[in-house]
This record gives C-alpha cells, sequence and structure tokens, in this order.
C-alpha cells in the first residue's frame, strides 16, 4: 500500500476545531436554491473557461502562435511562386487561413473535454442537477473566446503586412463570424471524440488525421482549377472549400448566395447530428 | 419519506465478458454511515457510478431516497453528492473559484455564491488557502476540499469515495470527523474503503463485495462474529507446564490449542466464549500460573480473509492510486 503522508502546515488543528460551530452551520444549509436556467447555467461553465486561460494562459499558445506561424509561413513561402509577390498573395490566402487556423483550434475543444473526463471533473458535473448540455455548451462559448482572439490575430497581422479587404469592416466581422459558426458546429465533432476516446493524444492524433487533409484539400492556398479533375471533385465538395470562399466573399464585398447557404446547411448538419451524438455518449459515458 | 436511503436489488453492470457488478443487494437505512469494503476491482466503484446516476445499470433497480437511478436520475442527482475520484474539483481553479461555480450551478446568486464559499472554506480550515490553485493542495486539504464542494448545498445522501487513502493520521482523523459532523446531521453516508479500520471505526453497517457479490453483510460485531467467536491467547509462567495448560484446556473447551512460536503461548478459536473463563479457573486451581491471556473478537482483516480467501490488501496493491 502506497501511503503518501502528507503535513498539513499552518492549517489550523481541525480534529479539535472544526467540528465546531462552524462546520455545524456550514452543514446546515439544506434548502436548495431555485434550479438556474439553461443559460445562467452554460455561462457559468463559460466563466470557467475564463478562468481556466487566467490560470492556464500556456494554452493560448496555439491560439497565437498557430496563426502567427501560418499566415507568416505561407504568405512568404508560397505567394511569391503563387502570384508573383506575397503581398498579391495574401489578397486570396488571408481569408483561407483564418479558417484553417480556426479549423485547427477546434481540435483542443476535444482535448480539453477528455483531459477533465480524465481527472474526474466532468463526473462532478454529471453527477449535479443542471441542464444536461450545459458543461459542453458552456465549454464552447469559452472557445469562442479562444476563436476570437486567434481570427483578430489573424487579421490584424494581415492588414501589417498588406491585406487589404474590398468588404470593409462589415465584410470582415461578417467573415469572422461566419468562421466562428462553423467553428461552433465543427467543435461538436471534437466533443464527441472528447467524450469517446481514452486520452487527450488520442484526440489529437485523430483530429490530426483529419483536419490536414480537409483544410489542405480545399481552396485555402491555391485555385483549384490547377489541380487534376479528381481532386477538384474533392475540392469542390470539401465543407472547408465553401466556408473559404464565403468568408473571402464577404470579406471582399461580393459573396456568392450558394456558398452561404453551404455553410449555414453544412454547420446545420454537423450540429444536428453531432450534438445529440455528443450528449448521448456524455449520458452513457 | 421511507427509512430506506438506498435499496438496490440484483444490480448488474457488465463492461465486455467481465461482469464488474454481479448481482448486488442492498439496504442502506437512512442517516447511517454505509461501507462497502472490498478490493479494488471488487465492483464498490462501479456500484456507487450507478447509484450516482454516472453509469446505466445493465439490469436490476435501485432507487436512492425514493427515487429510481433510471427512470428518474435527475431527482437523484437533486439529493446525493459524490467526492473523491467520482467527482473532482478542477485542480486549475483555486478553492474558491471551485466553491463559487458549484454554488452557481446549484443557483446561488452571485454574492450568495461568494459568501457561501467563504464560510465552507472556513469551517473546513482551508481560509488561507482559499486564493491558491487545487493542484498545490496537500492531500488532506485536497480530501476537504472534495467534501467541501459535496455539501455546497447539505445533500441527503453523500457518496465518499476511499475518504483517506493516503492520507497521514492527523488529516485521516479530520476526514473522519467531518464524515460523523455529517451524520450527526442526518445526511446519510455511502463509504468504500480498502481500510477495515476505516469501516470499523466510521460505518454501522458493511457489505463486504468481492467479485461483484456482496458476500457478508451485516454490522461489524456481526461480521466478526459470523466466523466464530473469537481467539484465546495465553501465555504461561513456566514454559514446561504449557503442555499440561494444553492438554486441560483441550478438555475443558473441546475446541483445537495450538503451540504458538513462543514457548509459553497457546491460542485458540473459541466458538463458546462463555466456557473460557471456566477453562482458565480450572488452570488456576490446577497450580498453572499465567502470565498473560486475552479472549477478542477477529479483526475485520480476518473477517475478510475468513470470507473472501484471500487478503484485503493484496488486490489493492497493483491499481492502488493515490490522488493527490
Amino acid at each position: 500500500m502506497t501511503t503518501t503522508t502528507e503535513p498539513t502546515p499552518d492549517m489550523p488543528d481541525v480534529s479539535d476545531g472544526l467540528v465546531s460551530d462552524k462546520l455545524r452551520s456550514a452543514l446546515a444549509v439544506r434548502e436548495r436554491p431555485p434550479r438556474p436556467g439553461a443559460l445562467s447555467t452554460s455561462l457559468t461553465f463559460g466563466w470557467r473557461a475564463m478562468l481556466k486561460i487566467k490560470h492556464v494562459p500556456e494554452q493560448l499558445f496555439d491560439v497565437t502562435m498557430f496563426p502567427i506561424m501560418f499566415t507568416l509561413l505561407f504568405t512568404y513561402l508560397f505567394g511569391g511562386a503563387l502570384a508573383g509577390s506575397p503581398s498579391e498573395y495574401i489578397q486570396f490566402l488571408l481569408p483561407g487561413i483564418a479558417v484553417q487556423t480556426i479549423i485547427f483550434i477546434t481540435m483542443y475543444t476535444g482535448m480539453g473535454l477528455n483531459t477533465d473526463i480524465s481527472k474526474g471533473v466532468f463526473d462532478r458535473f454529471r453527477s449535479l442537477p443542471i441542464w444536461r448540455p450545459a458543461p459542453m455548451v458552456g465549454m464552447l462559448l469559452g472557445d469562442a473566446v479562444r476563436f476570437l482572439i486567434a481570427v483578430t490575430i489573424v487579421m490584424i497581422l494581415g492588414l501589417i503586412i498588406g491585406y487589404r479587404p474590398d468588404g470593409g469592416f462589415v465584410g470582415v466581422v461578417a467573415g469572422i463570424a461566419l468562421i466562428l459558426l462553423f467553428a461552433f458546429s465543427v467543435s461538436w465533432i471534437w466533443t464527441l471524440l472528447g467524450l469517446t476516446l481514452r486520452t487527450p493524444e488520442a484526440v489529437l492524433n485523430l483530429a490530426m488525421t483529419v483536419l490536414f487533409p480537409l483544410t489542405f484539400a480545399s481552396n485555402i492556398f491555391v485555385d483549384p482549377d490547377t489541380m487534376p479533375g479528381w481532386l477538384q471533385t474533392v475540392v469542390d465538395n470539401n465543407p472547408i472549400s465553401h466556408l473559404t470562399s464565403a468568408v473571402r466573399g464577404l470579406m471582399a464585398g461580393d459573396v456568392a448566395s450558394s456558398d452561404l447557404i453551404w455553410v449555414f446547411v453544412s454547420s446545420a448538419v454537423l450540429i444536428l447530428v453531432f450534438a445529440p451524438l455528443t450528449m448521448r455518449a456524455y449520458a452513457r459515458k | 419519506m421511507t427509512d430506506t436511503a438506498i435499496r438496490t436489488e440484483g444490480l448488474v453492470k457488465v463492461f465486455g465478458d467481465n461482469r464488474a457488478v454481479d448481482g448486488v443487494d442492498l439496504i442502506v437505512p437512512r442517516g447511517t454511515v454505509f461501507g462497502l469494503l472490498g478490493p479494488n476491482g471488487a465492483g464498490k466503484t462501479t456500484t456507487i457510478r450507478m447509484l450516482g446516476t454516472l453509469l446505466r445499470p445493465d439490469g436490476g433497480s435501485a432507487t436512492v431516497m425514493g427515487h429510481d437511478v433510471v427512470a428518474d436520475p435527475d431527482a437523484v442527482r437533486g439529493v446525493v453528492s459524490m467526492t473523491g475520484q467520482y467527482a473532482s474539483v478542477d485542480e486549475d481553479l483555486t478553492g474558491t473559484e471551485n466553491l463559487v461555480m458549484l454554488c452557481r450551478l446549484l443557483g446561488f446568486s452571485r454574492e450568495g455564491a461568494r459568501s457561501r464559499s467563504r464560510e465552507l472554506l472556513e469551517a473546513f480550515g482551508l481560509g488561507d488557502a482559499a486564493d491558491r490553485q487545487i493542484k498545490n493542495y496537500s492531500g488532506g486539504m485536497r480530501r476537504r476540499i472534495d467534501i467541501a464542494a459535496s455539501i455546497v448545498v447539505t445533500p441527503e445522501l453523500i457518496f465518499l469515495d476511499e475518504p483517506t487513502t493516503g492520507l497521514d493520521p492527523r488529516s485521516r482523523n479530520q476526514v473522519w470527523d467531518i464524515v460523523r459532523a455529517l451524520v450527526a446531521d442526518g445526511t446519510t453516508v455511502l463509504l468504500t474503503t480498502q481500510y477495515l479500520d476505516e469501516a470499523d471505526q466510521l460505518a454501522d453497517r458493511i457489505a463486504v463485495i468481492d467479485h461483484g457479490k456482496v458476500i457478508a453483510e451485516g454490522t461489524s460485531s456481526e461480521l466478526k462474529s459470523s466466523i466464530g467467536g473469537g481467539a484465546l491467547h495465553v501465555r504461561v509462567k513456566d514454559p514446561a507446564e504449557r503442555e499440561r495448560a494444553e492438554s486441560m484446556l483441550v478438555s475443558s473447551l473441546g475446541v483445537e490449542i495450538h503451540r504458538e512460536s513462543d514457548p509459553s503461548a497457546l491460542s485458540a478459536r473459541i466458538d463458546e466464549p462463555a466456557r473460557v473463563s471456566a477453562a482458565l479457573n480450572d488452570l488456576a486451581a490446577a497450580g498453572i500460573e499465567l502470565t498473560d491471556f486475552s479472549l477478542g473478537q477477529p479483526s475485520l482483516d480476518e473477517v475478510f480473509l475468513e470470507l473472501t480467501g484471500h487478503p484485503a490488501e493484496s488486490d489493492a496493491e497493483a491499481g492502488e492510486e493515490v490522488p493527490a
């Protein structure tokens, strides 16, 4: 039997003092306040996500370094070859790099959830008489803040190195909103995986396996016209391509409604499929 | 309102081809401490996770405070609290933040949540550690914040998961005191433990569980007496007299006498303790002087060994986890 003996320094002598009036009166609270609503409960979990950012700021590494790295690397690596110059290329690339950055960061939702589960924190939430989806919804609200930080970094960096969106401020904000909507929808895939896979590493590995082909076999980096026919078919049916086209359109001020509809429909499908599956896994865990 | 806190009938949970819980019947009276005793992997945790609605049973039925765990899990969640490995606090947050969050989830106002958290931290001797992250708490503090988090609203039933595993004796006594205070206040406690000592100290009734089945149930003394009255130990003053004492004890007690490795000591398993004093009188009458004698109940360790055929702690070593 491994017995760790840990002294409890500077603690009051609880043995004597504890079963005291303080404890007795603390125990006397049996009246449950009225049950809070779904929104309030979800916001409390969102607050928890903010606290975690405060205490573990390292977790912002991925939302700050990913965007900077991706934007700079791809702009200057491919810009000259693909579009004649980096400043030409970034007009095409930037909306797509914003998409790719955020979609990549969504996978941390699944890892965070899986970590919570392995530490037993989620079991406490599951044992509480609260609105069942609240822990997940709150977590996704917290993630929305992280996505917003990341996309803001991409936009500012883009503007600094020469991105000039014709859609103006409104177009850029609309584009960001569309990315956040899609990211929220995709996150439900990761919540499901977070609940069903064994370790955070397993979630990461599977997410990478899905995300690399999904984001690269799209129109983020190059126009698909130069690709072989079979790959064009793949790229044209990739939801990421439609999202990228729609965001490009919004930020340039000439969005095609077909792309917008694609994004709205695929977001709805993702939520309708993966949110119930997530809740089912959550109930059965 | 019934007098029964927990009632299970034929509760079953199967993982693959492992019947982790294999037909558990339990009745836990309200306002008592009930101990589930058994090695790791015996099915204790799985049983409790089903009672706390964290796992759905594969067979049988269970009601907690009159609510069916499958039909009305939400009502069950409204009256129970779980602790420890079943329901952890968030290590990245501080003590205050954890408690405020739980208060808010249970419907306290912002101000109410803050003052309730302060009250709980003070009551559990954690006032100074309120703004420290839980991961920097010692084992004993961690166990106390775990329990504090479970009594934000004092529940009717609390599940305590190995509440003192890995604690030093002083911290252990603190946790025991808290448990006693909870019960005095009317809460029913279901605690799992690998420590027979702990079950002996705290539990009104004990169920011994092994391989997913309840193999014995009763008060600590019922369990002890169920394996035979007790153990008699005597030491004669003069080792040369041991043989004569042995034959006299055989005839007056009618049981097998063991010679201990100590050349002056004898011991016997006693089924009828009432005959012991007469036997000791006989020895005195025959002029055999004793330096020491004792008649005791077997320890729960011996009970466990007798019931399961293996010692309580042997299985525990491999899967032992000591949460900080």
